[in-house]
């Protein structure tokens, strides 16, 4: 039938304006198959016409006279189907034609493949990646005859992966068997499932595939793209590795400082994050509301506004509480962490408990598509701003006199006090400067997560244990603890879980420390007993 | 950056609880807390003006439970000054080993009527996983409350002090370890329950749980073990033990210097304070009647410190007083004025560490110290000098 089918197709082509009138109309028949088979057959014409017929169809505005005339209704007019020329009089009798879940299937897929004789590109690979996962069959040879003419290698490639993957039921094993070699040429997961299927035994302990050669093949074609899977599978773990380790570096960046220089936790780190999420949100908001044409550049200007507003934050705690307890650690932990709750409470009576909504501009959605793998762009756009950040600390650390008082400070307080530099007002800028870096943090996690009152809370341990491992006072400790504890976990989560990864990192990073208790990098020279 | 060690200024001069007043207080809260309250509760009809509610003795016996872990907390960071901001998990892991016994006694009353607890019907397991081994029975629950916690602490306190984990890097690593464990008592596949935790008791020793005569017994009970820890807390304080300890919080180095080997003593009253925090939460579960993951959160334990400090670190009573007065007015604001309380706590926290650093009962001996200058001043003004 689809033999025949392909002739009736080849000699329709030429005879574009008018379709088989006889075909279309069985489109008009009661009974489901009849419907179906006039379906298929028009899509196999390849008619343009066809398309725009089925598309009437598919849209409900196919009606039945009750002489049997196909005819299509729009509005007042009524058009006779096959034509397409308007009827005068209209008919004053029709029967909407009845659609069921199979018919629109096939509807559906036939459309499809009929736009792929578009000649426009775009909407050629467009119909191309919609019938990839098909089962009809009788799409096969319009995509025969799509293939025959397509130039284009993306689209070409497309429709051989689906050529292969509906030639796999043929009944003839040579076809089956060139099917399920060319599908070893792909790397997409779903032929993997779908091969296997080969390897399956009925009830009778007959495998379902009954060819050798052919099941020889599946092998082969299997291993194959396992073999590609591996890699992606590889590839998208360290790219979300990385992901997470240029988060945890954004958020510890800030922290290195203030406990590198201060010897003090900021337990209220976590809400100059969320400060910094916020200030995202006010900005989008005020953005929304004044000037909606610059919308998607909103994030460009948060970026200095939420780093102004921790750091202002920041600085009014160090002078306000932090100055006072100096040299008292714990204390300081306990202080901070009531700062901590009283921000939360405060946000939460200021903007509501519920999560507010911060959207990615549009240039941020959508990713890179690799084969079985997105790069999503806003997870690139993280992991180079958390660049730029480190770059930026770089050059404040190592280019600029407050970065050498900072560092002097840090290495020796009481010497760096003898020889001038102000530590007092270097410990307030350093804490501005740790807030800030922990506001600019907050810009990316609102592009990635939720921005509530209590998004903080969760990632003072995390910053934490990089700085741990990490060790203070230099910037390279921070970046390799946190690249390498984010890619470490996203290559131990599929193995263990999420929980078990945590847990598990943790008891690293306590074995870590028995070995060296100051950190991966240690400051040279002797570590002064606190 | 380091001046002179900064707890010297504030180590408490004099120990109120010792003199003779101290002993008649502590005469005077076990009458009241043994006998008074418990009869009151029990014997004393509902609707006369001296009966005390049920509502009353669960919230005075859930408190008293804190108080014993702000003792042990004490005993960690106002003696030894280390501050840990994980007791929670031991206060929890002590919960759910007795939790797992007031489990079994529900039998089969449960929801399903089946011979196990309600969430393992749920999640269709068949027999009892490993860690309830021999569960049904008190006496091993009860050892698994003292074993469990001690153990854990034994443990981790071995290899941080080994190392010289000190100071914020100490209670930082003790906050993951609650967390870590938060996380994993929230998978239902650890076999306690998952979110829901265990509830729903029906019996203890076969006694049901809800009789005046079970809650008088616990309440009790705890204020028996509240008082102990008070005598143990007071024994170790005042041994040369204790001395060690005190010495080591204000200056660990010297203490090496001097031959003794610091690790034993840190690992030593670490583990006793896990186990206390333990003995807590087995005695909190029944007569609060839940537990679940979220007691191991990271803000409870670090609450924890916060009724030290209220009270008074490195005073015995300090800690008593703290859970008191921090847990009274929790339970009061959470009711009355449910968006203040986190305000109250974050300021509590600030206030106590800039302003009272010795905390309720330290400025009370300050008073006290003051006053008795004065009189000296007036009575024997050469001896005051």
């Amino acid at each position: 039938m689809l033999i025949a089918a392909l002739v009736v197709a080849l000699a329709c082509t030429n005879a574009a304006g008018a379709l088989d009138a006889q075909t279309v109309g069985k489109l008009g028949a009661d009974d489901a198959n009849t419907k179906n088979e006039a379906v298929n057959a028009l899509v196999a014409s390849g008619d343009e016409a066809a398309l725009a017929l089925l598309q009437s169809v598919q849209a409900g505005e196919a009606s039945v006279t009750p002489a049997g005339r196909v005819v299509i209704v729009k509005g007042d007019q009524v058009f006779d189907a096959a034509t397409m020329a308007p009827i005068t009089p209209p008919p004053d009798q029709f029967e909407s034609i009845v659609i069921n879940n199979r018919l629109r299937g096939t509807l559906d897929a036939a459309v499809g493949a009929l736009k792929l004789l578009s000649p426009d590109r775009a909407t050629r690979l467009a119909s191309a990646r919609a019938i990839e996962s098909t089962s009809q069959a009788a799409v096969l040879p319009l995509i025969e005859k799509a293939l025959s003419k397509e130039g284009d290698p993306a689209i070409k490639s497309s429709l051989e992966q689906t050529k292969a993957s509906l030639n796999l039921k043929s009944t003839d094993p040579a076809v089956r068997l060139a099917a399920v070699q060319k599908l070893g040429e792909t790397n997409q997961a779903r032929f993997k499932t779908v091969l296997q299927g080969f390897f399956e035994k009925d009830s009778a302990g007959k495998f379902v595939e009954p060819d050798e050669k052919v099941r020889s093949a599946a092998e082969n074609s299997i291993d194959t793209i396992q073999s590609r899977l591996v890699i992606s599978d590889y590839l998208g773990r360290l790219f979300t590795g990385l992901s997470l380790g240029s988060i945890l570096l954004l958020v510890a960046l800030g922290l290195a400082i203030t406990y590198g220089l201060l010897g003090v936790i900021n337990m209220a780190h976590g809400e100059m994050l969320m400060i910094g999420a916020y200030a995202t949100y006010i900005t989008q908001q005020l953005f929304k509301s004044y000037a909606p044409g610059l919308f998607d550049w909103y994030l460009v200007a948060a970026i200095p506004v939420a780093f102004v507003a921790s750091g202002l934050v920041g600085m009014a705690l160090e002078r306000s509480v932090i100055r006072w307890l100096y040299g008292r650690p714990l204390e300081t932990l306990l202080a901070t962490w009531g700062i901590s709750l009283f921000l939360i409470q405060l946000v939460r009576q200021l903007f509501g408990a519920q999560n507010v909504e911060v959207s990615n501009p549009t240039w941020m959605s959508g990713g890179i598509a690799l084969p079985n793998l997105v790069l999503p762009y806003n997870r690139i756009v993280i992991i180079g701003f958390s660049m730029f950040v480190l770059l930026l600390m770089w050059v404040i650390l190592n280019r600029t006199r407050l970065g050498l008082f900072v560092r002097a400070v840090t290495q020796n307080r009481a010497m760096a006090s003898c020889v001038g530099v102000p530590t007092v007002r270097i410990d307030l800028l350093a804490f501005g400067l740790g807030s800030g870096i922990a506001g600019l943090a907050g810009v990316a996690l609102s592009q990635i997560g939720n921005v509530g009152p209590d998004m903080g809370q969760g990632y003072i341990i995390d910053s934490f244990m990089v700085v741990v491992t990490g060790g203070v006072g230099q910037l390279a400790g921070t970046v390799y603890a946190a690249l390498g504890l984010g890619v470490l976990s996203k290559f131990l989560e599929p193995h263990i879980g999420a929980v078990l990864t945590k847990i598990l990192v943790l008891v690293l990073i306590i074995a870590f420390i028995q070995k060296r208790p100051q950190g991966l990098f240690a400051l040279k020279g002797r570590a002064v007993e606190t | 950056m380091k001046p002179e060690n900064p707890t010297l200024r504030y180590a408490p001069r004099s120990e109120p609880f010792f003199t003779r007043g101290g002993w008649i207080a502590l005469a005077g809260f076990a009458f009241i807390t043994l006998i008074l309250l418990p009869s009151l509760y029990v014997f004393v009809p509902d609707g006369h003006p001296l009966h005390v509610s049920a509502y009353t003795v669960t919230l005075v016996g859930k408190i008293m439970c804190y108080a014993i872990v702000a003792m042990a907390m004490n005993l960690i960071w106002g003696y030894t000054g280390i501050l840990s901001l994980g007791h929670g998990v031991f206060f929890a892991l002590g919960g759910y080993a007795f939790g797992m016994y007031l489990m079994r006694q529900i039998g089969a009353d449960g929801q399903y009527r089946a011979n196990m607890p309600d969430f393992m019907v749920f999640l269709d397991w068949k027999e009892f996983p490993w860690q309830w081994w021999n569960s049904d029975q008190f006496w091993w629950c009860a050892l698994l409350v003292v074993l469990v916690p001690g153990l854990l602490a034994f443990v981790f306190g071995y290899f941080a002090f080994r190392s010289r984990v000190k100071g914020v890097y100490f209670s930082i690593i003790t906050q993951a370890l609650t967390y870590a464990a938060m996380l994993l008592f929230f998978r239902n596949a650890t076999g306690f329950g998952g979110n829901n935790g265990f509830t729903d008791f029906k019996r203890i020793l076969g006694i049901p749980i809800t009789t005046p005569g079970a809650r008088m017994a616990l309440f009790a009970i705890t204020a028996a073990v509240l008082i102990g820890t008070l005598l143990l807390g007071r024994f170790i304080v005042t041994s040369k033990f204790g001395r060690v300890l005190a010495a080591i919080r204000d200056a660990e180095q010297r203490v090496m210097f001097c031959g003794y080997n610091t690790v034993h003593y840190k690992l030593f009253v670490w583990t006793l304070s896990a186990v206390l925090c333990g003995v807590a939460g087995a005695l909190y579960v029944p007569q609060v009647g839940i537990i679940n993951p979220s007691e191991m959160s990271p803000a409870n334990s670090i609450e924890i410190a916060i009724w030290v400090a209220v009270g008074g670190r490195g005073t015995l009573i300090g800690a008593i007083v703290g859970a008191g007065i921090v847990n009274g007015a929790k339970s009061f604001l959470t009711q009355a004025f449910p968006e203040v309380w986190l305000y109250f706590l974050g300021l509590l926290f600030i206030l106590v560490t800039l302003f009272l650093p010795q905390g309720v009962v330290g400025v009370l001996g300050q008073i006290r110290d003051k006053l008795r200058v004065r009189k000296l001043a007036r009575t024997q003004p050469a001896k005051a000098l």
